[in-house]
């Protein structure tokens, strides 16, 4: 089945066939990542596994930093961590009384142990807010419009992948991406991100983030279930009190056309490191084009104006 | 301190203040000198050309030595600023319309073959015919060799860059027709007769006019993103080069008469344009260092 879609979905909007579109006749369901923060515990067994499978180098060469931001000394998504856990402490909140994030003691530690926390006695001084990030693997992925050398592909799952021996470094992607998630190793120089384990899943297995994460926080498999799971969970923890929780990158008419990887979050998406509302860049291209060659015939007027006048 | 808690927060929440976007790798004096040199090069083979047609030798000379000579230059600062220089040529490996660097190469690469064949043929007075024909197929690449820059640096998640998308190729095209001018007034200034110089000095006039009010278009910016423009380090600089650039065209005035004028124009033009070039790339490393600008804007857009 061959999807044809017009130039506008091809920059921007709704596309339900992103490897149709990208040339594949026949390709595999479209996999991504539902990361369900609500039971992250922040354990870093997906960065580790990142790190271990992808075989990533030390950003820090060897040296311990500590930033002082909680349990979080990776810090941000780069070149070399294409899994990052974020911690946030929010509180210290009220016992009993929804505070600062619209929270109880019962929301955050569930309703089977709500009927434990005495109002008095055991309400947690703070919360703490757990999320592991990732490549958004974006339908209209800014890193691949951009790419000049076509080193950044999508593969027949609907992801987003560099070809590092095509790369060469220009680092267009990295200014392009809304979610500051590609970047370039300089010691090397080429720009590296999260493939979502391609040589796995090209071998029929799951990346090696979801496969180590414990609680099930991060959840892989095709993308159409894992909203329906998604959705299915937010309605569950509305349903139990927990008001905050919602969708971030889930919806396919969004800025980008949806995310390949998604998240529950239990907070506004800045919170976590996370642009709002992202769009991709290359829906105005065609209006940039048309100010460039509006910019381009001035100049030749300009020229044409200034060889005009009288010869002195 | 809970009561303090509820109350809404007055600007905007953050991850510790981490910036959300990556900060451009493209750094200085790289990318400002691409960018100049970019837009001198285009300007200066359409110059050239339209000399040539109206027959003014010496300055159809010098546009077409400028032309070539910007291009090599610009090309050569674009080659350095890649992790993988050795890897130049993987541009050239498809032509991708989504990607303003793919159209950018492209079009790099075909202006750097017609202005080295117009400057050889100059030079070297081989196949006039064939040099006058490709200076004038440059007058074609050089204005989208200049103004493309505009959608190669707004076609980005960084905010003040996408937000000018407007502004950015009428600065490129401004500042190339300043620079060309430029160069026309610094050769005017080593000779004698300038007699062939009235449109080099005509059309620095007329860039500086377009590349100030562009500059004065960036401080105006809407909102959150315009503030780098007006602003901090990046806004000082676009300022210092409105300034130079107004100075300059004032110098123009009289260069037809002094020598002197006419180098202190092109000396002030060319450094206007240099310093709006590096302005542009602070103002750009400011709005993606900030998550301010992108949550502003993006909560103000949603």
């Amino acid at each position: 089945m061959k999807h044809q879609a017009s130039v506008a979905s091809r920059l921007y909007g709704r596309l339900d066939d992103v490897s149709g579109e990208a040339g594949y006749a026949e390709h595999p369901p479209r996999v991504g990542f539902f990361t369900d923060t609500s039971v992250c515990i922040g354990c870093k067994a997906c960065e580790v596994a990142c790190k271990e499978w992808n075989a990533l180098p030390d950003p820090d060469a060897g040296v311990l930093k500590l930033s002082g931001e909680s349990y979080d000394n990776t810090s941000a998504l780069g070149a070399s961590s294409w899994r990052h856990v974020a911690f946030i402490e929010q509180g210290p909140l009220d016992a009993g009384a929804p505070a600062a994030g619209g929270l109880s003691p019962a929301d955050v530690l569930g309703p089977a142990l709500a009927g434990l926390a005495s109002p008095d006695s055991v309400a947690p001084a703070t919360r703490w807010l757990m999320a592991s990030d990732v490549c958004k693997h974006c339908t209209h992925a800014a890193c691949l419009d951009v790419c000049p050398t076509g080193a950044l592909v999508r593969t027949e799952f609907g992801t987003v992948i560099v070809q590092s021996d095509v790369c060469n470094g220009c680092a267009y992607c990295v200014s392009a991406c809304p979610f500051g998630v590609i970047d370039r190793r300089e010691d090397d120089g080429r720009a590296w991100k999260c493939t979502m384990c391609y040589d796995r899943l090209r071998g029929g297995m799951e990346p090696a983030c979801a496969k180590a994460c414990p609680t099930d926080s991060i959840q892989f498999g095709p993308l159409d279930e894992l909203r329906v799971t998604a959705a299915a969970r937010v309605q569950e923890l509305h349903a139990s009190g927990v008001t905050d929780a919602r969708l971030y990158g889930a919806d396919p008419d969004d800025g980008i056309g949806g995310a390949g990887a998604f998240f529950l979050l239990l907070d506004e998406p800045e919170v976590y490191g996370l642009p709002p509302n992202p769009v991709v860049t290359t829906k105005d291209l065609p209006a940039m084009w048309k100010w460039a060659g509006g910019a381009a015939a001035l100049l030749v007027a300009g020229v044409a104006a200034a060889f005009a006048g009288r010869r002195p | 301190m809970s009561e303090e808690r509820q109350v809404p927060e007055a600007e905007f929440r953050s991850y510790y203040g981490r910036p959300i976007l990556k900060v451009t790798r493209w750094k200085e004096p790289h990318l400002p000198a691409y960018l100049f040199l970019g837009e001198l090069s285009g300007a200066a083979a359409v110059l050239a050309a339209a000399a040539a047609a109206t027959r003014r030798p010496a300055l159809a000379r010098s546009g077409r030595l400028i032309a070539a000579a910007a291009a090599y230059g610009g090309a050569g600062f674009l080659t350095a600023e890649l992790g993988r220089p050795e890897r130049f040529v993987n541009m050239l490996r498809v032509a991708k319309p989504t990607s303003p660097m793919s159209m950018g190469s492209w079009i790099l690469a075909a202006h750097s073959g017609l202005v080295s064949a117009a400057a050889a043929s100059e030079v070297t007075g081989q196949l006039p015919v064939l040099g006058a024909a490709a200076g004038l197929a440059a007058s074609v690449t050089g204005p989208l060799l200049a103004t493309y820059p505009g959608v190669l640096l707004a076609n980005t998640a960084v905010p003040a860059w996408h937000t000018a998308y407007r502004e950015l190729p009428l600065l490129f095209a401004g500042g190339a027709m300043t620079a060309a001018g430029a160069g026309g007034l610094a050769v005017s200034a080593c000779r004698a007769d300038r007699t062939d110089f009235d449109a080099a000095r005509r059309l620095a006039l007329a860039g500086a006019v377009m590349e100030s009010a562009a500059g004065f278009g960036l401080e105006r910016l809407h909102g959150l993103s315009g503030e780098p423009y007006r602003q901090g380090n990046s806004g000082n600089l676009l300022r210092t080069a409105r300034f130079l650039t107004i100075g300059g065209a004032a110098a123009t005035l009289a260069a037809r008469r002094s020598r002197i004028a006419a180098g202190a124009a092109a000396a002030l033009l060319t450094a206007g344009g240099v310093c709006a070039k590096f302005a542009v790339l602070r103002a750009g490393v400011a709005s993606a260092r900030d998550p301010r600008y992108v949550v502003a804007a993006q909560r103000g857009g949603a």
